[in-house]
């Protein structure tokens, strides 16, 4: 099993996400210019403040040229996880629905959040069941999701909404608490919380390493060519 | 006025100038002066003093002088680490000045080549709930910090914030960053080899910050302080965190001689501090710099504090290959000059001569001054204004305590920063008395370090000898909670006018204070820093030396935590015999309108280093289910904390209600909760006082306040300040 | 040719900085303030006035939960800096 995480200017969590996927499998970090995904079996886009969030948290980032090889990969199948910068760029590159508002508070905040798991037929949570709680920590000052009303309520008739705050958890006034969002054929997601700083007891829960080891089942039950490669 | 006199030098310093220089210095030449002899960048004051601290230990690979000092942490590795302080900038620009008091400091560390793996923040403000200033410079400065902490991607994991009137007129911003490195890759900032290149890299020069050594640091706050909002500098942490790649990889691949970052006085300073460290000469041609404004003079290129840019020398052949590193991390590289024998700062443009300076002359022949000290015949600080009455009890005293903004939950603050990026937090803030961050895993273990930041004005004020001791012990015994042994120690010395006799004495104490305890305690002072004439019309600060103290501890699976975690664990009370909590220069006196004066209690530094390692042992054991230190508020506010923390109540009896014996502060206690059993390791130091459980907290025949009531009132006392 | 691309957002989404902006007034003595919103102002030089829209729907703004204004100075004019009642082109 191969992750490959992109690493864009800026980035500030790719080296956690890096290390959270070697503890599943390999793992290689992908430099945001280059064209190559290396073979990789799942794609990261991971958190931090790519292009100084310059214009748009992730306005600049989704046209590096790596994206466009992600935006392949994404279309034939291949799993991609967005976590909190990763998810403002997927919403921005389209292959995400909705957009990544500012906190309703302004502030930045860096808090241990409780997710309820909506979906589990995506590609990143085939690991956890319907309604597993999973503790993580959420950092970030643009986080609250939205989407027009009408497109809300088909992402929660696709079964699109993949995660959400706990009641009591959300603090940054996402539209009906979510946390995390899917494509609609469940192979792209994004969340804000960082599932990458939830694999070590020691340094608080374990319960993000679920996501990676989702993508790694998808991986050995399906072989390479039906992910287009 | 003299036009020395306007840039800040003195008529003695000016004729020592003028004889040094065997001429009169011209207008670029004045002005590199005025800020190499500034007291900012000079030390003129401090330096005397400073030459005092212990700065030598077994494991020490890095002492004073360099950009940071370094430890040994075992692994071949090293822990790069110091504190600075950035106090004046932010009075004027808090925001800014808060983020690029952080943007300095991480330059400092991965100017030695270390990579920065976490920072703390010690700030002192006016008291916020009589000051809308006090409260607007907390909430940008808090914002400035979690803004260039968060962008650059390193983890804030702790610090302090006190509110004293003193400070309302001079806030304090220090800044502590702490970085890792193989220790044979640690890199010095001396230049050397004759004919070396002198490479610029980072951002373009404009004119941000100019005169902001000279004009800010080194002079007093007064009216005019809303024309100096022009030399307030602009950091950008996106360009640091190219600069700080692109420098971790020139380092790397070997390509440096020497390394320095710019800071206060800009080129001026660094070109000048490099050359002087090693018996060189440095020729610089501004012409060369890359600017971001049209028309800037030769001195203001010289002096400008424009951020993240970095300075550097390379041998002839490396040039090419360093402007192509620097060119892969889209960073800005120039040689502007070159390495000479001459012994002489020469600023230069093109082919003109714009100044030349004797490098020794800026900064070995710096003045030094005594110190005329004299202990103050008058009270320095008026009395605060009383908040609680007297006859409240001592539930309502507590309460007012947990509530009041020095000790209320600061969760309102540090959520506001990342502290987790990196992977190595093992205790977040409020977890722990001390951060922990772990390192790569050894023998199936997590070594990590430990460190903590600490200080305070008011008891200094009572006493600068003892209250400068007591934050060194503040410091170790806060690793000591966490079950970490102390390294090495940085400090930064915030103070007044020290030309004013009893500012002198206040510095003069501290440092004494500040030596003895880290020779009792065997902790080096490995690097520090200096801020003073933080005094205005209505007075100094409070004399505010603030240590920052990095240990180690061998498994951060055994890392101690600070609340109670297990219902029937024994909570005991772990004191020195010579502790003698007293409400002099207390929580409680402030509140009851006391001015901070009056005698603090004597500490036995030998039987302190000897508890501390005691608690650091029992942690270690793995014996503790908590340990926490008894600081500001007391006894009876620690048992409180360690309740909230832990979310659990308790049940204890005390020797004595009194609220000297509840609420009084002095060096040499801790709260300590665990197994019984495991309190006969203290021998006649540990008295069980009582059990954790229940939903309260219960001093027998004291108080008795529900959980609930002392988490929310906890929560709350910082927080509504700051809606 | 100078161009002003002037971006704000949606209306009906909550706009928190407005209202923070909107509330701070009054604290300072300004009374009679409504309705503030904070947005971006994107400023450039362009040779083809005719791609501006597809750059601010493609990069500028984000069509989705943006609203976006181009202005351009009268073309005899260049050097006049347009306010917001001249040759303004309103979309979305």
């Amino acid at each position: 099993m191969k992750f490959g995480v992109i690493q864009f200017p800026g980035s500030c969590d790719e080296r956690d996400a890096l290390h959270a996927a070697s503890l599943v499998g390999d793992a290689v970090l992908l430099w945001h210019r280059s064209h190559d995904l290396q073979g990789v079996d799942a794609v990261i886009v991971p958190g931090g403040f790519s292009y100084g969030d310059y214009l748009r948290a992730g306005a600049l980032a989704r046209f590096s040229p790596l994206m466009e090889e992600v935006e392949r990969f994404a279309r034939v199948g291949g799993p991609v996880l967005g976590i909190c910068n990763g998810f403002q760029v997927l919403c921005e590159s389209g292959l995400l629905p909705g957009a990544l508002l500012p906190n309703t508070s302004l502030r930045f905040v860096c808090r241990q959040v409780a997710l309820d798991v909506v979906d589990a037929t995506t590609k990143w949570t085939g690991a956890c069941a319907r309604g597993d709680r999973l503790s993580m920590p959420a950092k970030h000052q643009t986080g609250r999701y939205w989407a027009p009303d009408p497109v809300l309520d088909e992402l929660e008739a696709n079964d699109q909404v993949v995660l959400r705050y706990a009641t009591g958890n959300g603090f940054n006034g996402s539209a009906r608490d979510i946390a995390g969002v899917s494509n609609h054929a469940g192979n792209v997601v994004g969340l804000m919380p960082h599932p990458e700083h939830a694999v070590d007891p020691l340094t608080g829960s374990a319960d993000g390493l679920r996501l990676f080891e989702s993508a790694a089942l998808i991986a050995a039950a399906y072989p390479a060519d039906l992910l287009g490669k | 006025m003299r036009r020395h006199a306007e840039l800040g030098l003195t008529d003695f310093e000016f004729e020592r100038i003028v004889a040094l220089m065997g001429r009169e210095p011209n207008e670029v030449e004045l002005a590199v002066f005025s800020l190499m002899w500034s007291e900012h960048c000079g030390y003129k004051h401090s330096r005397k003093l400073l030459r005092t601290l212990p700065t030598e230990g077994p494991r020490v690979v890095m002492g004073p002088g360099e950009n940071a000092g370094a430890v040994d942490v075992g692994g071949g590795m090293a822990c790069a680490f110091k504190v600075e302080s950035h106090n004046h900038p932010s009075a004027v620009e808090p925001f800014q000045g808060a983020a690029t008091g952080v943007g300095g400091i991480l330059r400092d560390v991965f100017a030695v080549g270390a990579r920065p793996i976490a920072i703390l923040d010690s700030l002192r403000f006016g008291e916020p709930g009589a000051s809308a200033r006090s409260c607007y410079l907390l909430d940008r400065a808090v914002a400035g910090i979690g803004h260039y902490g968060n962008s650059i991607g390193v983890a804030t994991v702790g610090g302090e914030i006190y509110f004293e009137p003193a400070y309302e007129q001079n806030c304090l911003v220090n800044a502590m960053c702490l970085g890792l490195i193989e220790t044979e890759k640690l890199i010095r900032s001396a230049a050397a080899g004759v004919g070396n290149v002198v490479v610029l890299f980072g951002a373009r020069t404009g004119r941000d910050g100019i005169g902001g050594a000279s004009v800010l640091a080194s002079a007093e706050l007064g009216d005019q302080d809303a024309s100096k909002r022009p030399t307030v500098q602009i950091g950008d942490p996106f360009e640091e965190s190219r600069l700080l790649e692109c420098s971790l990889e020139l380092l790397d691949r070997g390509l440096l001689v020497a390394l320095q970052d710019l800071g206060a006085a800009g080129l001026t300073s660094s070109s000048a501090e490099m050359a002087a460290k090693g018996g060189v000469g440095v020729d610089l041609d501004v012409a060369r710099v890359p600017l971001r404004e049209a028309g800037m003079e030769p001195f203001e290129i010289m002096i400008s504090e424009s951020q993240e840019r970095m300075l550097c020398v390379v041998e002839p052949a490396r040039v090419d290959a360093v402007i192509a590193v620097c060119g892969k991390w889209e960073v800005n590289a120039t040689a502007i000059g070159k390495v000479t024998d001459t012994g002489r700062l020469r600023v230069l443009v093109g082919d003109e001569v714009a100044g030349d300076l004797p490098v020794t002359a800026l900064v070995d022949e710096c003045p030094a001054y005594d110190l005329e000290p004299a202990a103050p015949a008058t009270p320095l600080y008026p009395a605060p204004i009383r908040t609680l009455a007297d006859d409240g009890g001592p539930e309502a005293t507590l309460l007012a305590l947990l509530g009041s903004a020095n000790l209320a939950s600061r969760a309102p603050v540090f959520e506001q920063y990342d502290c987790l990026v990196g992977s190595r937090t093992a205790r977040r803030p409020a977890q722990a008395d001390a951060a922990v961050l772990m390192l790569d895993a050894a023998n199936g273990r997590r070594p990590a370090l430990a460190v903590s930041i600490d200080g305070n004005g008011r008891r200094v004020a009572c006493d600068p000898y003892r209250g400068a001791v007591e934050a060194v012990l503040e410091c170790s015994a806060n690793l000591a909670c966490v079950g970490a042994e102390p390294l090495g120690l940085t400090n930064c010395l915030n103070f007044g006018n020290p030309e004013k006799p009893h500012i002198a004495w206040q510095l003069t104490r501290a440092v004494a204070g500040l030596g003895d305890a880290c020779r009792a305690l065997g902790v080096p002072v490995v690097g520090g820093n200096v801020s003073l004439y933080n005094e205005g019309g209505e007075g100094p600060i409070l004399p505010t030396p603030v240590v920052g103290m990095v240990g180690e501890l061998p498994d951060a699976a055994r890392a101690g935590g600070l609340g109670f975690a297990q219902p029937g664990d024994t909570v005991a009370l772990i004191a020195a015999r010579g502790w003698a909590p007293s409400l002099t220069g207390s929580e409680l006196a402030k509140l009851h309108g006391a001015a901070p004066a009056g005698e603090l209690p004597a500490a036995d530094l030998g039987e302190l280093h000897a508890l501390h390692a005691a608690v650091r042992q029992a942690v270690r054991s793995g014996a503790l289910r908590s340990a926490h230190d008894v600081a500001e508020g007391g006894l009876a506010v620690a048992l409180a904390e360690c309740c909230i923390a832990g979310g659990r109540g308790a049940e204890v009896a005390l020797e004595a209600g009194s609220e000297a014996a509840l609420f009084g502060e002095g060096p040499g206690a801790f709260v300590v909760s665990g197994d019984h059993a495991a309190m006969a390791a203290f021998g006649a130091a540990a008295t069980a006082i009582g059990t954790v459980g229940g939903e309260a907290l219960r001093i027998a025949g004291v108080l008795d306040v529900p959980l609930d009531e002392l988490a929310r009132v906890h929560a709350d006392g910082l927080a509504h300040l700051m809606r | 040719m100078r161009a002003r691309v002037l971006i704000r957002p949606k209306a009906g989404i909550l706009d928190p900085q407005g209202q923070a902006v909107e509330r701070a007034l009054p604290a300072l003595g300004f009374a009679g303030v409504r309705n503030v919103h904070i947005g971006r102002l994107v400023e450039l030089d362009v040779e083809d006035p005719a791609q501006l829209p597809a750059m601010c729907e493609q990069l500028l703004a984000n069509p989705l939960v943006e609203d976006y204004q181009i202005q351009r100075p009268d073309a005899d004019h260049p050097d006049q800096s347009a306010g917001p009642d001249d040759s303004a082109e309103v979309t979305r």
